[in-house]
């Protein structure tokens, strides 16, 4: 199926746009609400996004840095290239650990490098935590949003989903529906050898990894297990704990809209002599994959990125067709950006015009990256590399010789008036064929005038 | 109102492709607009398009070879007023950075220091904020994204709007979301495109305005061509066409397009001896 295919049927699913326009916009009033609350929410911006430039310029020392203080506190670090080097190597820490069971908090890094086929291949049973990725796990699916995995679904297609699960009818209550998965989890907790969680970032000063989560089982798996791995992409490090205040707080509000999320779990290494709980093994894994290229890339702003998801709410076409129809790991606007820089730029040749270009995803974004900047970049590498189809480029190219052609140009209105004559009806056009018949499928199309501006301009010239 | 000023305000209208073909009203509007205001208008001839389709399919090179002609067609104007939003964005955002000579280069920078979209150019070089309507009953006003984001003007075409004698401004809700154009978006994803207009479409007329106004072309193709698909009796109009400035006296304009939805057709085919509130709008 191509892109556009898959936006037909997002677009024809009636629970998808249900569940999606209810949570986008809740999202944003919460989002609105936030940094209405607080006037130095711009101010905050800023310098969230200084910090995260000023990372990304001595990135290398920040690592080194990181890395030093984990050692020093018993944790390992391993730093993966690619995905499959981050997959080969969480896997043979939980087999050395002798592991059967992983319990993971909700992390997109473990998404990008596929880790729970890995795992499940290796036999050892990875079990979501996150309510959104259980229910995300229970149906054999993908998370369709950066923060809300299961933002696609319905409460009552969730209920349905338990019901089948557990074999009893289960009310469409979100609250009923949160205490079966407690239940289900707590057992899970106290069975698993290996807690596997993300990073939303880590510092570099004191080692401290830190994770975002309004639900406590962050706490729970990085608690609980005798093993503890964090996977966590390189340029989530942030130098010191007052530049972490600044970037929870800018987080939070654009995420969901508050002061804070409910649980800020830090956490320092493996257990030492002396405390009362916490895993007996940190691992600490460092994710590139594809990140240190940008550095010196045209999508170096995109490291930016603190996957707080406030892009996907606000943009028009995900709030339409959904995380899904993307079919990559990150989807919306910020997604296409980080899909290229996975992938490379060509696995986004229909995903780079996904996108009216309307800014509202710069808008919304807490660091301010210029997404549509760097969409039509993508779209210009497809035009130079040749990968845009043929066909269009011979059209765009037509388009651009008349314009440079000011005696052509205005042989264009006459022409086209003789060709839209069979179409126009009433001074617009219902139905066209060729490549504006997809214009005319929904909407009217005016016909160019019977006398253009141009052609009334000397007599309007004389009106004076 | 118009007090007579030192010297006459010049300006050149910058058409664009869509204003020049699709909607010349806009144009010819805008004309007799600043000429009743005392502005003195010319229409520098060899204008094409601004070159922002070319720019947002990818093709830069192509957009800088349209950026340095119209820079050089332009380069003598005191003031360049454009009606879309997204085209004053081009020309004030994207020229210089996409001009390498530096000789050109500078002077797209005046050129963009100069340039102005239409409500704009209204409200922030002239100083005029009121006029009267050329619709009756209530309008409401969608927000153009590259206007809002790109050129961070929301207040001027509301002030205009909302002093508008003979009309009434109501909100209207999701005003600045997207109306799904996005130029060639609307094309290669239809689907999508429409799904969105929909909801905006849904949002005019939930507002309760027998009007929906914008200040941009791209807009207004999207949403007049899904309003009149619908056979909605609601009607999108550009800024300039809902305006007249007070001492008018020429005759109100003729909407042709705008008014002929079929689900009411206007009253009269020829129009020009309409009254000024039933130009387009719906008579409430």
């Amino acid at each position: 199926m191509t892109f556009r295919e898959r936006t037909a049927v997002a677009l024809g699913d009636a629970h998808l746009q249900e569940a999606l326009n209810i949570a986008t916009t809740r999202f944003i009033e919460l989002r609105r609400e936030a940094f209405a609350s607080f006037p130095g929410g711009e101010e905050l911006r800023d310098r969230a996004r200084a910090i995260k430039e000023a990372t990304l310029q001595r990135l290398d020392h920040y690592l080194e840095r990181l890395v030093d203080q984990v050692e020093r506190r018993g944790g390992r670090v391993h730093y993966a290239l690619t995905a499959d080097e981050a997959r080969d190597g969480i896997v043979e820490i939980c087999r050395r650990a002798g592991a059967r069971m992983a319990v993971k908090t909700k992390s997109m890094a473990t998404e990008e490098i596929e880790l729970n086929e890995a795992l499940s291949h290796a036999g050892i049973a990875p079990v979501e935590t996150d309510l959104g990725e259980y229910i995300i796990q229970l149906a054999h699916e993908k998370p369709s949003h950066i923060i809300a995995p299961a933002i696609h679904k319905t409460k009552g297609q969730v209920a349905e989903l338990f019901s089948r699960e557990l074999k009893r009818h289960v009310a469409a209550d979100p609250e009923v529906l949160t205490r079966i998965a407690r239940v289900e989890l707590r057992e899970k907790f106290l069975q698993a050898d290996v807690g596997i969680t993300g990073a939303n970032f880590a510092v570099a000063d004191t080692g401290t990894v830190v994770l975002v989560t309004n639900e406590g089982n962050g706490r729970m798996v990085t608690s609980l297990p005798r093993v503890h791995i964090a996977v966590m992409g390189v340029e989530k490090v942030v130098p010191s704990m007052s530049d972490l205040v600044v970037l929870l707080a800018i987080l939070a509000k654009s995420a969901t809209g508050q002061k804070l999320s409910v649980y800020t779990t830090l956490v320092q290494g493996p257990r030492r002599p002396g405390e009362l709980e916490g895993p007996e093994e940190f691992h600490l894994v460092l994710l590139d994959n594809g990140r240190i290229r940008q550095l010196a890339g045209p999508l170096r702003e995109a490291l930016y990125c603190l996957r707080c998801g406030a892009c996907l709410n606000v943009c028009p076409v995900y709030r339409q067709i959904g995380g899904h129809a993307y079919r990559s790991t990150y989807p919306g606007p910020i997604g296409i950006l980080l899909t290229a820089m996975l992938d490379g730029p060509r696995a986004v040749g229909e995903l780079a015009h996904a996108s009216s270009l309307c800014g509202a995803c710069a808008e919304a974004c807490p660091v301010r990256i210029d997404i549509p900047r760097m969409l039509i970049e993508l779209r210009q590498g497809g035009v130079e590399h040749k990968t845009a189809p043929w066909a269009e480029r011979v059209v765009f190219r037509a388009f651009a010789g008349l314009l440079a052609r000011p005696a052509l140009y205005r042989l264009a209105a006459p022409l086209a008036r003789v060709l839209q004559r069979p179409f126009v009806r009433e001074g617009a056009i219902r139905r066209l064929p060729l490549f504006l018949r997809d214009w005319t499928k929904t909407r009217d199309l005016p016909a160019v005038a019977g006398r253009t501006f141009s052609e009334r301009w000397p007599e309007l010239e004389r009106e004076r | 109102m118009s007090q007579a000023r030192p010297a006459p305000v010049r300006a050149s209208l910058m058409v664009t492709c869509l204003g020049d073909m699709l909607f010349p009203e806009v144009g010819v509007s805008i004309v007799r607009l600043l000429r009743g205001l005392g502005v003195s208008v010319d229409f520098p001839k060899g204008q094409t398009c601004c070159g922002l389709p070319l720019l947002n399919s990818g093709y830069r090179a192509e957009a800088a070879a349209v950026a340095r002609r119209t820079t050089l067609v332009f380069q003598d104007a005191a003031h360049v007023v454009v009606p879309s939003g997204s085209c004053a964005w081009m020309v004030k955002h994207e020229y210089p950075a996409l001009i390498a000579d530096p000789a050109l280069r500078a002077t797209a920078e005046g050129l963009a220091q100069r340039t102005y979209e239409l409500s704009q150019f209204l409200v922030g070089v002239l100083g005029e904020t009121r006029f009267r309507s050329a619709v009756s009953g209530r309008v409401t006003y969608h927000d153009s994204c590259h206007l809002l984001r790109g050129l961070g003007e929301a207040t001027s075409p509301r002030t205009i709007l909302r002093n508008l004698r003979g009309a009434e401004l109501v909100d209207l809700p999701g005003h600045d979301e997207c109306c799904g154009f996005g130029g060639s978006f609307a094309v290669r994803l239809p689907e999508v495109s429409s799904a969105i207009l929909d909801k905006k479409l849904a949002n005019v007329e939930a507002s309760g305005a027998g009007c929906v106004v914008a200040c941009d072309a791209g807009c207004l193709m999207q949403m007049a061509g899904g309003l009149r698909r619908r056979g909605s009796r609601a009607r999108a109009l550009h800024l300039a066409e809902v305006l007249q400035w007070e001492g008018a006296s020429t005759a109100p304009m003729k909407l042709e397009w705008a008014a002929a939805a079929p689900s009411k057709p206007p009253h009269s085919r020829e129009g020009d001896d309409r009254g000024a509130g039933e130009a387009g709008a719906r008579t409430r």
